[in-house]
């Protein structure tokens, strides 16, 4: 009880919304004085601004919102009302601005501004501040401000609070008044007053009544969603979206609370109930296919893990792992698995094939993945294999869903040894690319072949003098200049 | 570099006896201090971070003074947040009215990059009131606007949200001779192709390599060829810069290498100087050279970091598909260059980016391509990004034409109007930049607005802009010969631009004799625009 005492009194302390000085009081005093004096003055000319004493409210249930007291902004820049009556402050600098004739350098403009007196400035808005230390004193007793409270009509209303102004909602009871204000503030195309009715409605009707007059209002109804997502009330959000028949994003939004779980036990949990929910028949299969790769994750990591620890196994004990495969893409764990476990048979859950399978990963990618994996690990035996076919004749063939010449990249990329290079780079169809290879990674063989097939006398006589003299390409280019068979093009 | 720093640095803010500073994130702060200023944007993530803060200070007994001061502006809904936090009132609040940085002799920014997810993706409208007001600031700076354009639904809306306040304030710019002669207001959704392809301007390339923040780059040891990295002011003050940021990169080492030649043969000159003109020349010259030679050794490290960037991962043949996508031939090459793309499991935004391309530029996927896609993205990058894919779907970046409405050959004529030529379509113009040849024929139809005085005669290809309606103003004035000459164009960008939509339009004003300043939300580029879409993880 007595600490409550004390916080109260810390609270009306505080909530003078003392200006924030970084020196001393004295000077915060005259200003004070002196806004005060202005804002005294200003009362007798314009009744606009004894909303501060109408409309700011305290002592409402927890939960409301009590717009709080902003006139430094206002006072400086878009106060009309206070212009007519001649007491404008940062506007009756505008004409005095000096302006750069022709000169269109911004930047050294806004340099001088402050000094030049322009408006908007930091230390403007610091040096008005005094005006906010009257706001403790709008907290007057209920009666004396009530009789004032209807003059706003919805309208004004939505007007003053677009300026920043603390207007009290609470006398908006009728259906009718709330969803006017409503109105009013779409039809101005201000987000941040329109969210803020949005809140008052939310928390003054039922929600039935909100969900429905929302579905007719899309602006309004997206400025709700957006601020339920942002705040995290996910319940509320939820309720909104199935209401709207909206079942897909009711699915996807409860899908996307998984990414704050941290646990891999318990995404794994979460992700188990999420596919049971309305997503689209595409995205069910995604959902479904992202709890089996954890599951499958979470066996994987506690397996190897414990091998790693032991250090029996070699390709452990050689590349020790770098991080854990929880959570990673199926790609990364498909090169993971390759790459330690190539050799397993389809029955375990962390071979290739397997997850091939499960995953139903097309051939392109599995290659493509298989390669890059085994090239590291440079096994090029099992490079070999990836691409050797055999027909019912039992005749070899290479074979490969992608490009040779990105084989060729990907096993260059892992410093594979000329031989194996070049047995690729001569299976790249389009003859310039396979040139072109064979030249950057010095494939003569690949090179001579092709221009013999070419039957491009002269470009093989230049190639000689880029080979080795006395090696074994040199003798192959000789042998092959000096074969009458060949019927030459030039 | 944030905003701050190019207003007040840490030296300045010391100064001022701010004894440490912070990144308001979700972190405690460790400090004896016993005031905290925190300068935030207005969201509620940042009040939830102030939040606990305050509270875990409470929690010791621990008495501060805390002032939080939003920029550009306080929201409702920030209060409501400190208020449901039990901190309302423990609390002061101000505002910095803080709209236009300046980051450059041309260009404005409001360093707001939420904006996009905020308006396009969310349909939250709460900056829209925040844009008009910079206008405001610009009108009563420079006059009243003679002319206002605006193509999409957000510039009606800023356009309305400001001719309110202009009608509040009239009176005080009253009788200002208007200095921008046209003001151009456009969404960010009319043109997603520009923004979408590769940047080939010295500029953007830097931007999408080392990521420009505030106008400024941090080159890294590998640019800098020390062991330091640099923090280089990129502006119109940078000489070696200034005389590049609008080439196309091939263009830029001739350049460059022409520079050092010159360089070479000033300091050459040394050579033979008696001992009055050497103190001349120290004196005068050599302190510009070095400044010259330490910028360009700058640059050229940043083109051959570039450079080595570009040929790992193959950007000629980049540059090729996102060509095929452009004329709209070779589709199907170039979606399985983007399957491969994805499968060897390349930049994840990069591999979206260009299926976002495949999608505008053909007018959504054909389903079963976006499911193959689709679902190869999500083995590579992650299953979550099916959330991405929904928010891609949403803003319409990325969609599936639905089944059986394949494109008709009238279609597809329209899907090109829109993509080449609306809005005196920017589009062309910047791709152009890559192929100089069709430059010519394009800037004829961005004058062509300027010279019509609006969208004027262009109405049928902004009818088919969907649903985008146009806001050609009463002129304010009669239009005047005396300043006809220099006319002063403002083109404001909701939603960012990107730094090759400003060289082109800086070419185009060059050619024509406008100038054009730039007002944007935010700086961006391909890859800004593709996290955006990404859901956080929280």
């Amino acid at each position: 009880m007595n600490r409550m005492k004390v916080d109260e009194e810390e609270y009306w302390h505080s909530s003078k919304c003392k200006a924030f000085t970084f020196d001393d009081d004295d000077e915060e005093l005259s200003q004070l004085k002196e806004s005060k004096r202005a804002v005294n003055s200003l009362r007798e000319i314009v009744d606009d601004d004894d909303d501060l004493e109408k409309f700011s409210w305290s002592g409402e249930p927890v939960g409301s919102i009590s717009w709080s007291i902003k006139e430094t902004a206002s006072s400086s820049s878009n106060a009309p009302e206070r212009r007519d009556s001649g007491l404008q402050k940062g506007s009756s600098s505008y004409p005095a601005l000096p302006k750069q004739a022709s000169s269109y350098s911004i930047s050294s403009f806004f340099k001088g501004r402050n000094k030049l007196g322009s408006f908007q400035s930091l230390s403007d808005a610091l040096s008005d501040s005094g005006v906010k230390s009257y706001a403790p004193e709008l907290r007057r007793p209920k009666a004396e401000y009530k009789d004032y409270s209807s003059d706003w009509s919805p309208k004004d209303t939505v007007r003053r609070m677009q300026r920043g102004k603390i207007c009290s909602l609470e006398r908006f009871r009728s259906l009718r008044e709330k969803l006017e204000l409503l109105d009013e503030a779409v039809l101005v195309h201000d987000g941040n007053v329109i969210t803020a009715i949005l809140i008052f409605l939310k928390r003054t009707l039922k929600r039935e009544i909100l969900f429905q007059e929302l579905e007719v209002r899309q602006v309004a109804l997206r400025h709700l969603i957006h601020f339920l997502k942002e705040t995290g009330e996910q319940k509320l959000l939820l309720d909104l979206l199935r209401f709207l028949d909206r079942t897909e994003e009711v699915a996807l939004s409860q899908y996307r609370e998984h990414l704050s779980i941290q646990d891999a036990e318990k995404r794994r949990e979460f992700l188990k109930g999420c596919i049971r929910l309305p997503f689209s028949s595409e995205d069910a299969v995604h959902v479904q296919d992202h709890y089996t790769l954890l599951e499958r994750q979470i066996i994987i990591e506690a397996n190897d893990r414990h091998l790693e620890a032991a250090g029996q196994s070699e390709i452990f004990r050689k590349y020790p792992r770098k991080a854990s495969i929880l959570s990673m893409p199926l790609v990364t764990t498909l090169f993971y698995s390759c790459f330690y476990h190539y050799t397993e048979g389809e029955g375990t859950f962390s071979s290739p094939t397997n997850l091939k399978k499960t995953f139903k990963i097309p051939d392109k990618q599995y290659v493509l993945t298989a390669l890059a994996a085994r090239a590291k690990l440079r096994a090029w035996h099992d490079v070999d294999a990836l691409f050797t076919t055999k027909n019912w004749l039992g005749y070899t063939k290479k074979r490969a869903p992608i490009g040779f010449h990105r084989v060729v990249e990907i096993l260059q990329r892992n410093s594979a040894p000329v031989q194996v290079l070049q047995e690729y780079v001569r299976l790249v169809e389009d003859v310039e690319t396979r040139l072109n290879l064979a030249m950057k990674y010095k494939c003569h063989d690949v090179v001579i072949d092709t221009y013999r097939d070419l039957k491009d006398r002269h470009q093989l006589m230049a190639y000689r003098c880029k080979v080795e003299r006395g090696s074994a390409e040199e003798d192959k280019i000789d042998s092959i200049l000096s074969n009458l068979q060949i019927r030459w093009k030039n | 570099m944030s905003p701050l720093d190019r207003i007040a640095n840490v030296s300045v803010l010391k100064q001022h006896e701010v004894d440490k500073l912070y990144k308001v994130e979700n972190k405690p702060i460790v400090s004896t201090s016993d005031q905290l200023c925190f300068l935030v944007r207005p969201r509620i993530k940042n009040m939830k971070y102030v939040a606990d803060i305050v509270n875990a200070d409470k929690a010791m007994g621990r008495s501060r003074k805390y002032k939080i001061i939003f920029s550009p502006q306080k929201f409702y809904i920030c209060e409501l947040v400190l208020e449901e936090e039990g901190i309302y009132g423990d609390v002061s609040c101000d505002e910095w009215a803080f709209y236009l940085l300046p980051l450059d002799e041309d260009l404005l920014s409001m360093e707001l990059p939420e904006f996009f997810r905020d308006y396009f993706l969310e349909g939250d409208q709460r900056w829209i009131s925040t844009v008009a007001r910079a206008l405001q600031l610009l009108n009563s700076l420079f006059g009243p606007f003679a002319n206002t354009y605006g193509i999409g639904r957000c510039a009606k809306m800023v356009y309305e949200v400001w001719r309110e306040l202009v009608e509040e304030s009239e009176g005080d710019s009253q009788a200002r001779r208007p200095e921008i002669s046209h003001v151009f207001l456009m969404d960010r959704d009319v043109d997603y192709v520009t923004a979408l392809c590769s940047q080939v301007v010295y500029e953007g390339l830097v931007d999408d390599t080392f990521r420009i923040k505030c106008g400024s780059v941090d080159f890294g040891p590998d640019v800098t060829s020390s062991d330091r990295s640099f923090k280089v002011l990129l502006n119109a003050q940078d000489k070696v810069f200034s005389e590049i940021r609008n080439e196309h990169f091939s263009n830029v080492f001739g350049f460059l290498s022409q520079k050092a030649r010159n360089l070479q043969t000033q300091y050459d000159r040394r050579r033979g100087m008696d001992i009055k003109q050497m103190k001349n020349f120290v004196s005068q010259e050599l302190k510009g050279l070095k400044q010259e030679h330490r910028l360009l050794s700058l640059h050229i490290g940043a083109c051959e970091s570039i450079m080595k960037k570009k040929t790992k991962q193959d950007f000629q043949e980049l540059l090729k598909t996102e060509h095929s996508l452009l004329e709209g031939f070779d589709i199907r090459e170039s979606t399985s260059y983007i399957e491969e793309h994805i499968d060897r499991q390349v930049s994840p935004s990069e591999s979206l980016r260009l299926m976002c391309l495949l999608s505008v530029t053909e007018n959504g996927l054909i389903p079963k391509d976006y499911r193959s896609l689709k679902t190869q993205y999500l083995q590579s990058y992650g299953p979550e990004h099916l959330l991405t894919f929904h928010n891609l779907k949403r803003i319409g970046l990325l969609t599936e034409q639905a089944p059986g409405e394949t494109l008709t050959a009238v279609e597809s004529k329209v899907s090109k109007l829109v993509t080449d030529r609306a809005a005196g379509k920017l589009t062309d113009a910047f791709n152009s930049l890559a192929r100089k040849s069709n430059f010519r024929g394009i800037s004829k139809k961005l004058g062509l607005v300027l010279e019509r005085k609006g969208w004027l005669g262009l109405e049928e290809v902004v009818r088919l802009l969907n649903g985008n309606e146009f806001a050609p103003t009463e002129p304010v004035m009669e239009e005047n010969p005396a300043w006809e000459a220099q006319r002063v164009i403002l083109a404001v960008f909701l939603g960012g631009c990107t730094f090759s939509e400003i060289s082109a339009l800086r070419f185009l004003g060059k050619e024509k004799g406008y100038k054009f300043i730039f007002l944007t939300t935010a700086i961006t580029s391909s890859a800004r625009l593709m996290d955006a879409m990404l859901e956080a993880k929280v």
